[in-house]
């Protein structure tokens, strides 16, 4: 639950950079913070009380594996959010990547990163 | 004042979407159907015990081959924003953006600005670099690292890639996969790269592990297609189930992974080098 307000706290806290702030690398940092938002708040959709990872390890697993898997199923989170997660933040990442790309390259056109010297990009 | 009471109302307004969801939530007590299915299945069908792999290669994994394009297509934009023009021996700028470049020169010459000449053969280029002559980015030199990090990058970088191809060659067994071990070999490339002033990748291998890499991630979910029939895309069965923990088991999954991290890997350590380059000389 605690994790549940802290992502949309997050998210809120992102849109608020997006919007207001007008400096461009501030808008990316923005997004990242909300990409870190959505990332938590999936994880805690995900999240069953008392959970572990869904490892099944040597410890839980005694000689038949799909015996191992039966016993898992009571104490391990649902294993889908973490998958999406775990992709999601590498991709994030990538298109963290191709944002400040986008900003130098507008730096390198104009000299400025401040949103109010590109009046022609609005629509 | 106007548009920050804008800006308050839509944060209002996204905020209450998100309450809705979190008034209505509650942890779950148990697992629902469909993820103990996939706890179930990893281990009793994949023969793994890392479930969250059984999910992203196995049963979702038309889901991670688009997420491994989408990561590929990122990479090409980045590649693309940044490219360096090269010397062309005549005066034209042969590029795409070509023509959408001398506009902004002109003016940012009367205006004085800072130009980076990307396409430094373009008279007007030149004349807008003589005349807004307050720094030009493209002749700046990286400062060389210090003793410190020179040595810690000698020392750490091949250690750093061995952990790297462990967490994914383990993707199936422990936890880490093939895009953690991609980001750690990456993250290995960028100490080398901050190190060392004068190392440069080759693109061209990069390009050639990563093309190969993709090609045969998607040459395994059609191996399954061929061997164990229609509706078995990306099913890793075809190879030998093993012995559960051993590190050849899990059929083709171990495979697959591993080049996703070869994939994910040279597709970030491409970015770096995108970025390296840029404002700099070749």
């Amino acid at each position: 639950m605690i994790l549940l307000i802290t992502g949309m706290l997050l998210i809120l806290a992102g849109i608020w950079a997006i919007l207001v702030k007008k400096d461009i690398i501030r808008m990316i940092i923005g997004f990242t913070v909300v990409d870190t938002g959505v990332h938590l708040l999936i994880v805690a959709i995900g999240y069953v009380k008392g959970g572990t990872a869904p490892i099944i390890d040597r410890a839980v697993s005694t000689a038949d594996a799909s015996f191992a898997g039966m016993q898992a199923i009571s104490k391990v989170v649902d294993p889908v959010p973490s998958a999406l997660v775990l992709t999601a933040i590498v991709i994030g990442l990538a298109v963290t990547g191709l944002m400040l790309a986008y900003a130098v390259r507008l730096n390198k056109a104009t000299g400025s990163t401040n949103i109010d010297d590109h009046e022609e990009q609005k629509w | 004042m106007i548009k920050y009471l804008l800006v308050f109302v839509a944060v209002l307004g996204i905020g209450w979407i998100l309450w809705q969801l979190g008034v209505e939530f509650q942890t779950a007590q148990e697992l629902n159907p469909l993820a103990s299915e996939y706890v179930r299945g990893s281990t009793s069908d994949l023969n793994m015990p890392n479930a969250v792999t059984a999910v992203v290669v196995s049963y979702r994994g038309l889901d991670t081959l688009g997420e491994v394009t989408v990561l590929f297509l990122a990479t090409a934009g980045i590649g693309f924003l940044l490219k360096r023009r090269k010397r062309s021996a005549g005066l034209e700028i042969d590029d795409t953006d070509g023509a959408a470049n001398v506009p902004v020169c002109d003016e940012s010459a009367l205006a004085g600005l800072e130009f980076d000449a990307t396409g430094t053969t373009d008279p007007q280029n030149n004349l807008s670099n003589s005349l807004g002559s307050l720094s030009n980015s493209a002749v700046k030199t990286r400062t060389e690292g210090s003793e410190i990090l020179k040595t810690g990058a000698n020392m750490l970088v091949p250690m750093i890639v061995v952990l790297g191809i462990y967490i994914f060659t383990h993707g199936h067994l422990s936890p880490g996969g093939g895009f953690q071990g991609g980001v750690v070999i990456a993250s290995g490339i960028l100490m080398l790269i901050m190190a060392e002033t004068r190392f440069h990748l080759s693109h061209l291998l990069l390009h050639i592990s990563e093309s190969l890499s993709g090609l045969a991630y998607v040459a395994m979910g059609l191996a399954g297609l061929i061997l164990l029939g229609v509706d078995h895309f990306l099913d890793p069965r075809y190879l030998l189930a093993g012995q559960f923990l051993a590190l050849f088991s899990a059929g083709a999954v171990p495979v697959i992974y591993s080049l996703i991290g070869i994939k994910v890997g040279s597709e970030l350590a491409s970015v770096l080098a995108s970025i390296q380059h840029e404002g700099e000389e070749l």
